[in-house]
This record gives structure tokens, sequence and C-alpha cells, in this order.
């Protein structure tokens, strides 16, 4: 009877330290912890990370492949995020200047109260299509490590350029934004 | 008469009594430590990221407008999801979360309750003396009778 007991205990133990291996093993196979973000930097050719996401500006959803054929400007941003108000302007102005030439800036709104955020969008008068992630579903996906953040998408669907970390600003990294818009236009050599 | 309608007025204060403590208003401190900011994932009491003290901001003015602590939390898990509860519900999927531990437990405490029993039963075993080989026994003798010499 103890040799049965022993050979149960053991058969338990060990179906255990499987699951665990088993665990790990998908953990490194399939886990992306990476994102988007990282592929982006390491070169690699790396299509916009789907979502399908409710609107803040207007009713209905909007799925990121809804957009394709047209170049975008993807800024994650949140209400509550200081360096966010300082570069609304600039992306509003950007989606102006643009949009004749098939240019959409997107914003994500993400980890943020729709009222607040809708607040935020009065108050800098944004007119471009605002999504709500208040689960902060998108960030993972997209490597996003904080706020704000801009990406670029050429009318293929694919990320270009560089990603933008923080606000997008005319002395730090304007030519960076501006050669992101012109890649995702298909105007860069 | 009088006795009873002074136990009516008895059980009339008691039933308020009992209406207002289920109407107690929400400390904002417990439910800052059972909320979870989302950005830095830590609890609301325990972080001062600038959601966290937008959330907190909000908190205190719905108990200030009379919202109970499951509202509260409603109204945060339709804008953030049920990631920003420290606990996980007790219900539906989420309730694995509460079983997988107490399992483990349980069958932790059955294999070593197993192992224990299987310890107390070999016990008697050990004093059972093993057979000895004759011609060992045989030796000895020899040597004992040798020895007695």
């Amino acid at each position: 009877m103890t040799g049965t007991v022993q050979r149960v205990g053991q058969a338990i133990a060990l179906v255990g330290v499987a699951a665990l291996l088993g665990l790990f093993v998908w953990k490194v196979a399939f886990g992306n912890d990476t994102g988007a973000a990282d592929e982006l930097a390491a070169g690699k050719s790396v299509a916009a990370p789907a979502f399908t996401l409710d609107r803040l500006d207007r009713q209905g959803q909007l799925a990121i492949g809804d957009l394709r054929g047209k170049a975008v400007v993807v800024n994650f941003w949140a209400s509550w995020c200081v360096p966010c108000r300082d570069e609304a302007p600039v992306l509003q102005q950007t989606y102006e200047r643009y949009r004749g030439q098939g240019l959409v800036v997107l914003g994500i709104d993400v980890n943020d109260f729709k009222e607040d955020a809708r607040r935020f969008m009065r108050r800098f008068g944004m007119t471009y299509p605002v999504v709500y992630d208040g689960k902060g579903s998108t960030v993972g996906k997209w490597g996003v490590r904080g706020f704000p953040e801009t990406f670029f998408i050429d009318r293929s669907g694919r990320l270009v350029g560089e990603r933008i970390e923080g606000a997008v600003d005319i002395e730090r990294n304007r030519s960076t934004f501006e050669r992101g818009i012109a890649l995702a236009l298909g105007d860069a050599p | 008469m009088t006795r009873l309608a002074a136990l009516v007025a008895i059980a009339v204060m008691t039933m308020s009594v009992g209406a207002g403590a289920g109407l107690a208003a929400p400390n904002p401190a417990d439910l800052e430590a059972e909320l979870v900011c989302p950005t830095c994932k830590t609890t609301l009491d325990q972080s001062d990221a600038p959601v966290a003290r937008r959330m907190k901001q909000i908190i205190r003015t719905r108990i200030a407008e009379g919202a109970t602590e499951k509202q509260i939390k409603a109204e945060l898990v339709a804008q953030f999801g049920p990631g920003v509860l420290a606990e996980p519900p007790k219900s539906g999927f989420d309730l694995v979360a509460w079983l997988v531990p107490l399992g483990l437990l349980a069958g932790g405490a059955v294999g070593v309750a197993a192992i224990v029993w299987g310890w107390s039963r070999r016990r008697p075993e050990a004093g059972v003396p093993a057979p000895v080989d004759p011609e060992l026994e045989r030796r000895l003798d020899d040597e004992l009778d040798r020895f007695d010499e």
C-alpha cells in the first residue's frame, strides 16, 4: 500500500513538473513580449498590429484595417499625460496639412476616462479620428512603453520609419516625424 | 397596549439603524487598496501615477455623490476592464484564480497526509527482525561458545 501511495505521489509530481515545463515552452515559443515596436527597431518588416476599438470622436467602431490604402500616423495618448498636451496642436496641424494627400492621424486614447478624453479633444480642437482603449489592449501588441508614442503606417498597412517616444517636438524629433510621414505617404526615397 | 407600541418603536428604530448601516458611504482608502492603477499595476494607494491620481479624485467625487462601493467599482471596470480590480471577481472564468490555489492547497494537504500515513504504516514493520541467515547464526553460536570457554 505504501508503495502505491509513493508511486501515485511521484506520478502527481511528474505531471506537475511536466505541466510547468509545457507552460515555459509555450511562453518561449508563442509569448510576444516585444511588440511591433521592437521588431520595427530591429529592421524587420512589420504589419501594423490589428485592433477594432470604439470611437471617441463619433459613434461606432474603427478597425486599423479600415484605413488600408491610406497613410496613417498613429498616436498613443491619454488626457492625464502632460506631454500629450504639447503635441496635440502639432498632430492637428499635420492632419489638416496632409489629409488631402490621403494621410490620417489616428489617436488611440489609452487607460483614460472617456469624458476626460473628450474634454481634452474639445480643448485642443482635435478633428481627427480617435479610438478608445481604456483597458490598454493595444499597448503590448504595439510595444508601447509610455505616453505619448507615435508610429507611421504606409498605404499597404506596414509600419515604417521610426517610432517616436515622447511628444512630437520641433527641436527634438521633427525630422524623424517628417520622414515618417514621407515614408507613410510613399514620398520618401 | 403601551408595551406593544414600545416594541414596535424599538423594531422600527432597529430597522432604520440596519438600513443606515447598509447605505454607509464607502471608505476611499479601502477602495484605493482594492483597485489597481492601469499603467503601473500597483494598487491606487501605492501609486502616484497621473492616472492613479485621477482615479482617486473620481472615487472621492463619486462617494460624495452617494455612489456605493459596488457602483464605483463597476464604473471603473467599465472604463479600464476587470484588470483594475486587485482581486479577481468570484464568478465566471475568474473563479479559476480562486479555485486553483485552493485546489493546490487541498492536493498538497492530501499528499502530506498520504506520506504521513505511509510512514506511520512502515514503522511497525521496521520492528520485525529480518530472518537471519542460518549459516551466519551457526557461526555466531560457535563464536559465542568459544568465548564462553
